[in-house]
């Protein structure tokens, strides 16, 4: 018979590990694939990454409204999946605009990379301007529909066990979404000839141009693709958590560790880097006393929290990774672009 | 000659602007902008230093104001006596080991080859020096937070002038400083920039949580000043006989004696707040000025040139045996000793110290566009970026309201979209400096006062 307590064991840390950090690395790892393509692709580190990620979501929120006040949902799903396609459509459309009347001029004037960064911080303010007039800067909920696939008490009862595993329907929406998302993702970069061109472009922009690629459709496929990571990236946060301007804000800085972690310019290093971020954050402030209270026999059981670091220094973490890895392999885990 | 005229004219200019609020809001709101404006333009200073001379970018301004912010706290608050018997001889022990842990890796880094033996040796050390040490300071920072939580609840400071610590947060900024540009000098530009920003955060996360060192989130209140204190000044009999001096003809108009006294009481109240925000504008006005002539005596110096041709031409400059690495961390720790005198510029005019309200937008982003906007590389172009942003950032409200009333006149008071604008207008100066920053940047590059290169 298998130890009843090392089930529980296992339990506890899918419970308050595992699964909250798979969804949360998947947020993570769409906004990296994000700052990751316009680094590679356009050549510049987008400051702004947070704030087009709250644009985006705040189409999403605007259109869920309008959606529940004409009183169509998609019964135990979210609104908000339906009301997505169409806040991409805003979200890209404001990209193009923002890369036609800022971001074009610099680029065809082959800017250094620093002036680029310096305006995203431009749009950065603006964005965060406009998103704050329209919907404001408070904490806003825009989750509705079924809020969990398996409730702990349920699982409790079902298996018996003293641990119960809570899975919210938004972290099996996110990873599900991720993984269809960036699946797509590779096979367009991989196998069309749309995402080999982009590609070429961002390895040797003069080969590229050189073999016919057009610079002009290279760059709007880039904005395209980035408005839908941002969008849905978003969202998708937004919808697990909640959605308010600041935090999305700040989740700029984890996204750009995990894009660098990952190796910069590299989609597949960022994806991955948006889960080391994500663990090790869950795992390196986690309390662990439980854990070893079902695993190890009760004489030598741990007194404290048996936490390594407190959970106020989450985004710490991220950031002390980040140095890490800047100062023993700055191209990243993946191998990105060496800076 | 005309160069010079431009300085002169965006200055009047901006004085001029300062001195309107100052007779149309109230001068204590003028004299209130114009405080921030030169701790802002110190601020700009030192990131001007970075970026302007040498082209590096630091995005950890944030980090640096708070560790200036932090010198303040540390060195004007009295001592906790209870908490140092009660957990000093911990952290101390603790801060020992942590000098000695760093000694002992930086000696095998030095005295021996670089080998998997060594890297696991160096791993080790570090984890096991981690967890002696928090065990060790454990108990000693729960004794010290135990120590009346609601008033100290940490360790207190060296109860010194506070004055002082403007020194002070320079070398702890200037200390941090070393550290970040040896660590990560060596990155390129924008990658340097992420790094920075980041590192700042986790300077910040520290001092927020750290509660024994600086009472966290609970926040420092009720610092020392430099300058007197508002209700000392109003029973002062030459303070009440300045102010009635100063408004003569007002109060002669008056002839009733009762009504005389209360007006002259009202005054003395308003005399004193402007009064004691002088006192603070002398005392800043004081440091702009050393830090200004500093700066640019560095500027026209034989260094100040070297400086900029490794910021044109980095390979050029080092085959001409110029040591570059070096030059970039001495230039990076002085701009950020700047930025740290800011910060405890900043704490003593508050006289408060709020961890919680550093943030990256304020501080870092704000700062930035202040330097890009004013022209970088010209000390008197940073310093006029300080003023004319911070005013903006300050007078954006008033503005962004009077054209939300002027395009909206149609509307009905009640219209919901003309209440939802009102509703947003302090965030229109978001678009301001975002507005500002691009125009900017695309018509005028150089900045306000662009860098002037005088070849003599």
């Amino acid at each position: 018979m298998v130890d009843v307590d090392f089930v529980n064991a296992i339990i506890l840390l899918l419970n308050y590990i595992f699964v909250p950090a798979l969804a949360y690395g998947s947020q993570l790892a769409l906004g990296a694939i994000f700052v990751t393509l316009i680094y590679g692709i356009l050549r510049f580190a987008n400051f702004a990454t947070g704030d087009m990620m709250s644009f985006g979501t705040m189409f999403v929120i605007l259109f869920t409204w309008y959606f529940q006040s004409a009183g169509i949902n998609l019964g135990v799903f979210p609104t908000a999946l339906l009301a997505i396609p169409f806040a991409i459509i805003f979200m890209v459309g404001y990209m193009l605009i923002i890369d036609k009347f800022v971001f074009k001029y610099y680029r065809t004037k082959k800017s250094p990379p620093v002036q680029l960064a310096m305006v995203s911080i431009g749009v950065m303010f603006v964005t965060q301007a406009v998103v704050r007039i329209i919907i404001g800067p408070s904490d806003r909920r825009f989750f509705d529909g079924e809020k969990f696939l398996i409730k702990a008490g349920e699982f409790k009862e079902m298996t018996g066990l003293n641990e119960g595993l809570a899975i919210k329907s938004t972290q099996v929406i996110t990873i599900i979404i991720t993984l269809i998302l960036v699946s797509t993702l590779f096979w367009f970069l991989n196998k069309t000839k749309t995402g080999k061109s982009m590609r070429a472009y961002s390895d040797n922009e003069d080969l590229a141009l050189l073999s016919g690629i057009d610079p002009k459709k290279i760059v709007m496929t880039t904005w395209v693709i980035a408005g839908i990571l941002a969008t849905i990236g978003g969202a998708l946060y937004g919808l697990d958590k909640s959605f308010k301007p600041f935090t999305y804000f700040n989740n700029m800085l984890p996204i750009f560790a995990a894009a660098i972690v990952g190796g910069i310019g590299n989609p597949f290093g960022a994806f991955l880097g948006g889960y080391v971020i994500a663990f090790s954050e869950i795992l390196l402030t986690y309390a662990y006393k439980k854990f070893f209270m079902y695993v190890l026999p009760e004489s030598i059981e741990p007194d404290g929290l048996v936490q390594l670091l407190s959970t106020d220094y989450k985004f710490a973490v991220s950031f002390s990774i980040l140095v890490i890895v800047l100062l023993y392999r700055p191209s990243g885990i993946f191998k990105g672009k060496v800076l | 000659m005309r160069n010079n005229l431009n300085v002169i004219a965006a200055y009047s200019i901006m004085m001029g602007l300062i001195i309107l609020v100052g007779i149309f809001q109230s001068w204590n709101i003028a004299l209130s902008i114009f405080n921030l404006c030169l701790i802002s333009a110190v601020m700009t200073m030192g990131a001007n230093i970075q970026w302007g001379y040498a082209g590096l970018i630091n995005f950890g301004i944030m980090g640096f104001t708070a560790l200036g912010g932090l010198a303040a706290v540390l060195i004007s608050v009295d001592p906790v006596q209870e908490a140092w018997s009660a957990g000093g001889s911990n952290i101390l022990l603790s801060l020992l080991l942590i000098i000695t842990m760093v000694l002992v890796v930086r000696y095998i880094l030095k005295n021996y080859k670089k080998s998997k033996n060594r890297t696991y040796i160096v791993a080790s050390i570090i984890i096991l020096g981690i967890v002696i040490i928090r065990f060790i300071s454990e108990p000693g920072i729960e004794a010290i937070e135990n120590v009346e939580p609601a008033k100290t609840g940490f360790l207190g400071g060296l109860g010194l002038p506070i004055i002082f610590s403007w020194i002070v947060g320079a070398f702890f900024a200037g200390g941090l400083a070393f550290v970040i540009g040896k660590v990560a000098l060596g990155l390129r530009a924008d990658y340097l920039a992420i790094a920075t920003l980041l590192i700042s955060e986790i300077v910040i996360a520290i001092i927020k949580h750290e509660d024994w060192l600086t009472r966290g989130v609970k926040n420092v209140i009720g610092l020392k000043r430099p300058a007197p204190y508002e209700v000392n000044l109003q029973q002062t009999d030459w303070f009440i006989d300045l102010v009635e001096k100063f408004n003569s003809t007002k109060l002669n108009l008056i002839t009733d004696l009762a009504e005389r006294q209360a007006a002259l009481n009202q005054l003395v109240i308003e005399g004193s707040s402007v009064f004691v925000k002088l006192c603070y504008s002398g005392l800043f006005l004081v440091v702009v000025i050393i830090l200004l002539i500093l700066t640019q005596k560095a500027l026209y110096s034989p260094w100040g040139r070297m400086m900029r041709a490794i910021r044109d031409n980095e390979e050029a400059a080092n085959a001409m045996g110029k040591n570059v690495v070096k030059q970039h961390l001495l230039i990076f720790v002085l701009g950020s000793a700047i930025v740290g005198i800011a910060g405890a510029m900043l704490v003593t005019q508050d006289g408060l110290f709020t961890p919680g309200s550093y943030r990256p937008l304020r501080y870092t982003f704000l700062i930035w566009v202040m330097v890009i906007v004013g022209g970088s590389g010209n000390n008197f172009g940073a310093i006029l970026g300080g003023f004319v942003v911070w005013f903006l950032w300050i007078e954006a409200a008033p503005i962004g309201l009077y054209l939300v009333n002027l395009t909206t006149a149609g509307l009905d008071d009640t219209h919901f979209l003309k209440v939802h604008l009102i509703e947003s207008v302090p965030y229109f100066r978001f678009l301001m400096m975002g507005v500002g920053l691009l125009v900017i940047m695309r018509y005028r590059p150089k900045g306000i006062l662009p860098e002037k290169i005088e070849i003599k």
